[in-house]
């Protein structure tokens, strides 16, 4: 199966003086799977829910496959839609939910959702009733559901959000070998930026009703495009800089930058944990505040001069360190963003 | 607080958990005499009437008799069950169509809106109004110089009762009834439609379906149960009644809550006091199976749309 | 824009006004009947009814049904609670597994048509009678029974909303007797749904009229059905005057609980 392209041109849509969506561009290619990451009141949701046609925009306009669809009634675009929790038919048990869509079209249908469950891993619950699933098992019968129509996009409107975590990483993982298998076009949107970076082709990440950054997982972590995008995927220290050209110089060390300075030569630099290195020295000017066990990677918080500084170190290294230690950093030359 | 109390020693604090077992039993008897001044008064009050009702309707004479139940087979008594049960058929029917109508209406409309707030908290009130007061409502509004009648008559020509006074018979019964059946049907089952989730019907259009396929396939096969035991609800309901009939109705006894007070005001006939027992047992009976199929649909409602 | 959703919305808003406004004047035409029909040609039906000493003297009757109800409501609430609420919550408490029973119990009465319970309450009010006479008053026993249902379910609503052993074993802990407990720890707590209980009970017995009837006792509702039989422009603005406090107190009862929602 091969999948469409979708483009969404200068959507928008306002709620009284809230502009949800404000002049939204976004392509997706065929088969390929976008999230959509922002904080809740982004926009995001509605853009989901105008490309299933739940939602009307106030302008702008819809193309799935090149075709405009965005006069189409929901129930005419083809498209397999996971909502957040509880959208399974309660009266229907499991292998019906998924048989439902097929029957719609008239299809039997009875082995094509017998092996869509199958594909979902969940075909030995088939006879049970949604109340007698967990919300995982729920949710992977809500999957089956929406790709037995084999349709044209399938849309995860936070599909995960009511999931224990570790229920959440394992289906989260499903849905992409999944997504992958079948080659659908995908619209996934989360507030989850873990689940984001974990899943996607390429994350957008939404802030005001517009798109802030759209870029693979890598590019959006390593080289976000703003400080909110720096902000909001990952951790950041913000730390004092004195720009001088096309670097920084924090802490004492000259740091390349993502994108030229637009201000004056005061600024505020975001950077990562990872970015910090932390190397016990007697002389050193910095102390350790707290440090904290997190596993392979953890945690020390460290003073320097008036920062408060996270880092993230091993394990090893973290024994060596208690609070009081005294302690020199260093950062690495990864390119950082500047809060504006 | 919890955090304090956690411990499990706290759990069950009062009665010693590991005490010997006859102090165990003294200490429950002595729990169970805080309750004896409720189980005393509804042995008198409640349970008494009830055995008096159950016993009385299989007394005769002489002791032990089936006369007053196979009284019950007498045409009269047939017929009043007969007018009785379709009286709270048909205005069980008619509150439930239009009651679910108008819940629907509200259900539609803003969740915490002042709308809703006003016609629930009305609703409310209306389903209790009946007996009495809600009889001379109507005979002000459609007796025979009531509001509407007058108005009908002197303005339109139309004289709604030139087929004979209808509004002291059966007919007029099920007009009045309906008055308190629409609202008892707002409020029993306004939380089944609130408990239809938004997402079922998106789910239904992204699968393709209709409006249609959507009320057919997926609301009404789910709404189904809790419209049927609320229709039973009312149904019960209306068969109960006792008051709005005895102050309207005004020649004989159509129904059976009228032929059991003839029973009872009766001092003719003697024998009477007990077919009044048998009638209630009857209706007793009615009204249980009616309530015990009402609990179980709304055991199921619960599962879905709880 | 096609706006198929606003359509929608337009769609659903048309007919919910429309069903609104026909259920309206379905509704509301029996009540402005009553005022029309009670002010008809304005024979001072309505100043009489405002003026006590002289209805008590023109319908006495009827001042005896009114003087009755208010007394049977009053103490079939204090009997309500006199009863109910030291047992649910005795039984919440230390009785667990009896719950069910003291529920299957309480909400029996919703399956005893009042007519039924008349049957079976004639010879139990032989023995009233013997005892304490033939006052209205003595109807406070059956309407207590009456009551059960609901205000039951008022209270246990009251005490799930809030861990009676929990806040319990906290007072025995600091030292307090059960009668402690219960009077100063847990009734506070339920405070606003012992006052739903009350309001019902006096909303149910202003409108009760079937077993004072056929007992031959007196209250609101026989009074104004015997006054129906001479007076019907008088017994219809009574009715409506009963009506509008009933309206009143279930009102204020609606308001009650919404409030107690929106605060926690």
């Amino acid at each position: 199966m091969n999948g469409v392209a979708v483009h969404l041109n200068d959507l928008r849509r306002t709620f009284g003086a809230v502009h949800a969506l404000d002049g939204l561009d976004l392509h997706i290619e065929p088969g390929e799977l976008i999230a959509l990451l922002g904080p809740s009141g982004c926009g995001k949701t509605t853009a989901l829910r105008i490309l299933a046609g739940l939602e009307d925009a106030d302008s702008g306009r819809v193309l799935v496959g090149g075709k405009d669809i965005t006069g189409l009634p929901a129930n005419r675009r083809d498209m397999g839609m996971v909502f957040q929790a509880y959208s399974l038919f309660p009266h229907l048990t499991a292998l019906e939910n998924v048989q439902f869509g097929l029957k719609l079209r008239r299809r039997a249908g009875g082995d094509r959702a017998a092996a869509m469950l199958d594909l979902v891993g969940i075909s030995e619950h088939a006879g049970r009733y949604p109340h007698q699933l967990s919300g995982g098992q729920q949710q992977r019968v809500a999957l089956a559901r929406a790709l037995a129509i084999e349709p044209q996009v399938l849309l995860l409107d936070e599909p995960l959000s009511a999931l224990d975590a570790k229920v959440r990483v394992q289906l989260r993982d499903e849905i992409r070998r999944i997504q992958t298998e079948v080659g659908t076009t995908t619209l996934f949107v989360t507030h989850d930026q873990e689940e984001a970076l974990a899943i996607a082709d390429r994350v957008g990440v939404m802030r005001s009703g517009r798109l802030e950054q759209l870029a693979a997982p890598a590019e959006v972590y390593l080289r976000p495009a703003s400080a909110f995008v720096a902000d909001f995927v990952g951790l950041s220290n913000r730390l004092p800089g004195h720009v001088d050209g096309d670097t920084v110089t924090v802490l004492g060390t000259r740091l390349p930058l993502v994108k030229p300075a637009t201000g004056g030569p005061q600024v505020t630099a975001l950077v990562r944990p990872e970015a910090v290195g932390v190397v016990p020295d007697p002389d050193g000017p910095a102390r350790v505040l707290s440090t904290a066990f997190l596993g392979p990677t953890s945690r020390v918080t460290v003073e320097a001069g008036d920062s408060i500084v996270v880092a993230q170190v091993s394990g090893e290294l973290l024994a060596s360190l208690s609070a009081g230690s005294p302690v020199r950093l260093e950062l690495r030359p990864v390119p950082v963003s500047l809060d504006d | 607080m919890a955090t304090v109390l956690d411990g499990p020693e706290l759990a069950a604090p009062v009665p010693p958990v590991r005490a010997p077992r006859g102090r165990l039993r003294l200490n429950q008897l002595r729990s169970l005499l805080g309750t004896l001044p409720f189980f005393a008064y509804v042995t008198v009050f409640l349970v008494i009437p009830t055995l008096v009702v159950a016993i009385g309707a299989f007394a005769g004479d002489g002791g032990f008799t089936l006369a007053n139940v196979s009284a019950l087979g007498d045409s009269y008594v047939l017929d009043a069950f007969g007018r009785s049960i379709l009286l709270s058929a048909v205005t069980a029917l008619i509150g439930a169509v239009l009651g679910a109508v108008l819940a629907y209406a509200l259900a539609t409309a803003r969740p915490g809106g002042l709308l809703r707030r006003v016609v629930t908290a009305a609703s409310g009130v209306l389903a209790q109004f009946g007996g009495v007061t809600l009889a001379f409502a109507f005979i002000a509004t459609i007796g025979l110089s009531g509001f509407v009648t007058v108005f009908l008559r002197d303005n339109l020509g139309v004289d709604i009762y030139s087929g004979g006074v209808w509004l002291f018979e059966l007919p007029g019964l099920v007009l009045v009834y309906t008055y308190f059946q629409i609202p008892l049907m707002v409020i029993v089952f306004l939380p089944a439609l609130d408990g239809i989730r938004p997402q079922w019907r998106e789910a239904t259009e992204s699968l393709g379906g209709s409006t249609w396929q959507y009320w057919t396939k997926v609301a009404g096969p789910l709404l189904a149960p809790a419209f049927l035991g609320s229709t039973l609800l009312l149904f019960a309901n209306a068969f109960s009644a006792y008051a709005t009939a005895a102050a309207l109705v005004s020649q004989g006894n159509p129904i059976v809550p009228l032929q059991i007070r003839s029973a009872l005001t009766s001092e003719v006939v003697l024998g009477q006091q007990n077919l009044g027992k048998a009638m209630a047992l009857g209706m007793v009976v009615v009204v249980a199976v009616v309530m015990t199929l009402y609990a179980l649909l709304q055991k199921r409602t619960a599962r879905w749309l709880g | 824009m096609a706006g198929l959703r606003a359509r929608r919305a337009r769609r659903q808003s048309a007919f919910r006004w429309t069903v609104l406004a026909v259920m309206g004047i379905f509704f509301l035409l029996p009540l402005a009947a009553m005022v029309e029909f009670t002010t008809r040609g304005d024979s001072g039906t309505w100043s009489l009814l405002a003026d006590w000493p002289k209805l008590s003297e023109t319908y006495p009757d009827l001042a005896d049904g009114i003087v009755a109800s208010l007394g049977q409501a009053l103490l079939t609430a204090l009997l309500m609670l006199v009863l109910l609420v030291p047992t649910a919550i005795w039984v919440r408490l230390r009785l667990p597994g009896l719950r069910p029973l003291v529920e299957f119990i309480c909400l029996l009465p919703l399956t005893i048509p009042a007519i039924v319970l008349v049957v079976g309450l004639a010879p139990v009010y032989a023995w009233v009678n013997y005892f304490l006479g033939g006052s209205s008053l003595t109807l406070t026993f059956a309407y207590t029974i009456l009551v059960l249902p609901y205000a039951y379910r008022a209270i246990d609503a009251g005490l799930s909303a809030i861990d009676v052993r929990t806040l319990a074993e906290a007072a025995r802990g600091l030292g307090a007797s059960w009668f402690t407990v219960m009077a100063r720890v847990v009734l506070p707590n339920i405070r606003s749904a012992v006052l739903s209980a009350a309001f019902l009970t006096v909303a149910l017995v202003l409108g009760e009229f079937t077993i004072a009837s056929l007992l031959n006792r007196t209250n609101l509702q026989v009074a104004i059905n015997l006054l129906g039989k001479s007076s019907a422009t008088m017994s219809v603005a009574v009715s409506l005057a009963a009506l509008i406090l009933a309206f009143v107190l279930l009102l204020l009862l609606s308001l009650f609980g919404d409030r107690r929602k929106a605060s926690r």
